[in-house]
């Protein structure tokens, strides 16, 4: 690792429990191409290198603003649920690694829920916090779920889970597995509401995560490159005793495989969501609106590149919607 | 020959003696009937003595016992007219995951539950128990078969997880473990579960998230094996006795946790060593639990059956 990722920063950080949005440090190395990055520039660009386009984890709360329409939400303040209801010590006690990971992330666990309009719609994110424990889940991640489940219903708003985890947390042992079928109680709820549920799969979607309701979704996003499996690829290993395919478990492999409906950059991803939720929740729209032809997306592909053709097949990115929340008298069915 | 387990060496030297004076001459000098009488009445106290207290990575051997009744000797001893059901229409078919219509006590039925087989061709035949997606989208496609059918059913659970395998990851063993624990919630039939050995993680909550959870005396379940635990929380695998204590895993804690509704007492020694014993105590249970679901309408079933899961961990 550089010195530079190493530097005091994070000391500091652990003992006066400094908010998580201040930069460890001016310069990062990308661990996709080895260029430094400015961490001005890296931000500006939502943590993706802006050499090899290769992302990196991005906050939870950039993530959230980088999703709503202006960067707009209102968070959700969660439940508290029991503390280390099994008293659970391995190497430490599990009080106090919740302690260190609070002090570390200023967050009291693994998932935060927002709600927002995205592309004028109301709509439910939660969103997992990787520095949490590796976003692992416990009972407070499976709350964070229902709640945010609960509330697309009670506001006929869609939901988009966003896992960025290692799968069930083992200090909550039998009741991390429990939230299992947990989480999927709450979300049939909300498909029995006819609801959309949309998954942002993010680096890394493993285990106990991806075995409930990260691969539950009516639609399945992933960013490039991230992590997507059930076991650990370790735990393979040593159980097939081979070498493991190239690319094994990356997004781009479990959409070869057809667990992915699309693989979209960061960048794109506002647009590409935004425009996946207006167009279930907004069936009609009337007014003096572009309509996309046959022609116009002729026309487009004879000025793109060659994986033209790909882009428009898996859609969002090059229709039509804008950025801006409302740009065209689009008219909301009622309900 | 009986298998023992390491703890259970004082008995099995208790019956060795028993078993080899059963063999000698009786030459009058000793009365060796009032000696093995004796000796007899020693090895059954300490034998419910070491199963009355149990330690939990013991119940964690015990529950993974050789001659422990598997899925087989259940479907054998308690299922009419079983007929087997193969493959997931769309891959293949998982030989780790059993499942069939059958009659249990008279009312038709759908089986289903893990099978880990009980030798070394039948092992590798069964994948250890460890199933494969096809093995949970077969349980998947009999469990709506059930409901299509208006048929109840069944499950036993006996894996040490699912399979983590190249193949497996490839066919999505992520969301057909995903998928099976939502058709469990979504049927309106009746739906009980049994852990007969060990519940290994997701792929056992995968035919498990049931109206009714039961749990053999000595059976284990967990989100992760404690050799697994160990390996990541203490880094190292030779800790899995201390993971064992640490995890919360035997029936008793469960019950208390609220994560399983009823244990199921085993004879004494263990499921093993009375396996028909153990088979018919598990037999009892089912069937009151399943003449109590059966009273209620499919929506009240499944409803409470939702709300029994998404209580746990509520604040
Ligand atoms: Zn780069």
């Amino acid at each position: 690792m550089n010195w530079l990722t190493n530097f005091v920063r994070p000391k500091i950080k652990a003992l006066v429990g400094a908010k998580p949005d201040v930069p460890d440090n001016m310069w990062h190395k990308c661990p996709g191409c080895g260029q430094m990055l400015f961490h001005r520039d890296l931000e500006a660009n939502l943590n993706v290198c802006t050499h090899c386009d290769h992302h990196l984890r991005l906050p939870v709360l950039k993530r959230l603003a980088s999703l709503f329409d202006d960067a707009a939400y209102t968070r959700i303040e969660l439940p508290k649920v029991p503390v280390d209801p099994l008293k659970f010590r391995d190497r430490k006690r599990y009080t106090d690694r919740l302690k260190e990971a609070r002090n570390k992330t200023g967050e009291e666990d693994a998932i935060v829920v927002g709600h927002g309009k995205m592309s004028g719609v109301d709509t439910v994110i939660a969103a997992f916090n990787f520095e949490f424990m590796g976003g692992s889940m416990g009972t407070a991640v499976g709350e964070g779920i229902v709640v945010a489940a609960h509330l697309a219903v009670q506001q006929k708003a869609p939901l988009i889970v966003i896992p960025a985890s290692g799968g069930a947390r083992m200090q909550e042992s039998i009741l991390s597995l429990m939230q299992m079928p947990r989480t999927t109680v709450a979300l049939q709820e909300l498909s029995e509401a006819g609801l959309p549920y949309i998954v942002l799969l993010t680096d890394p979607t493993t285990g106990g995560v991806s075995a409930s309701f990260a691969m539950l979704g009516d639609i399945h996003v992933a960013e490039p490159g991230c992590m997507i499996g059930f076991a650990g690829r370790r735990v393979i290993e040593q159980t097939v005793r081979e070498v493991l395919p190239d690319g094994f478990q990356t997004a781009e492999y479990l959409h070869e495989h057809g667990m992915v409906d699309m693989v979209v950059s960061r960048l794109d991803l506002k647009q590409a969501l935004g425009n996946l939720i207006h167009m279930i929740m907004v069936k009609k729209i009337s007014g003096n609106v572009e309509l996309i032809t046959r022609e116009s997306i002729e026309d487009h592909l004879d000025q793109s590149d060659e994986e033209g053709d790909l882009k428009v097949a898996s859609g969002p990115v090059e229709q039509p919607i804008p950025d801006d929340p409302k740009p065209k008298p689009i008219k909301k069915d009622d309900d | 020959m009986r298998n023992f387990l390491d703890f259970e060496q004082p008995i099995a030297d208790l019956e060795g003696k028993i078993e080899e004076l059963r063999h000698l001459v009786d030459d009058g000098e000793v009365n060796i009937a009032d000696e093995v009488g004796k000796l007899q009445t020693k090895a059954n106290k300490l034998l419910t003595s070491t199963y009355a207290k149990l330690s939990p990575w013991q119940k964690v051997q015990v529950a993974r016992h050789q001659d422990r009744p598997h899925c087989i000797d259940y479907v054998n001893a308690l299922i009419e007219d079983f007929t087997p059901l193969a493959g997931d229409r769309n891959f293949g078919e998982d030989h780790a995951i059993i499942g069939g219509m059958g009659r249990f006590r008279g009312q038709s039925c759908v089986v289903l539950g893990h099978e880990k087989g009980n030798d070394t061709e039948s092992r590798v035949k069964r994948n250890f128990g460890m199933a494969r997606p096809e093995g949970y989208r077969k349980a998947i496609r009999l469990m709506e078969l059930a409901e299509r059918f208006d048929l109840p059913v069944i499950t036993f659970v006996d894996t040490p997880g699912a399979y983590p395998g190249v193949g497996a990851e490839e066919r999505g063993q992520a969301e057909a473990i995903a998928r099976s624990i939502e058709k469990c919630l979504q049927i309106k039939v009746p739906l009980i579960s049994t852990i007969i050995g060990e519940g290994g993680s997701g792929g056992a909550i995968a035919i498990a998230a049931a109206d009714t959870v039961m749990m053999l005396e000595h059976s284990v379940y967990s989100v992760i094996s404690p050799e697994g635990c160990a390996s990541i929380l203490w880094r190292s695998a030779d800790e899995a006795k201390t993971a064992a204590e640490t995890l919360r895993l035997t029936a008793q804690d469960l019950k208390e946790l609220k994560v399983i509704d009823t244990i199921v007492t085993e004879p004494v020694g263990g499921a093993h060593r009375d396996p028909a014993g153990a088979i018919q105590s598990v037999a009892q249970e089912i069937e009151n639990h399943l003449k109590d679901h059966m009273a209620l309408d499919g929506g009240t079933l499944r409803s409470k059956r939702r709300e029994k899961f998404l209580a746990m961990g509520r604040p």
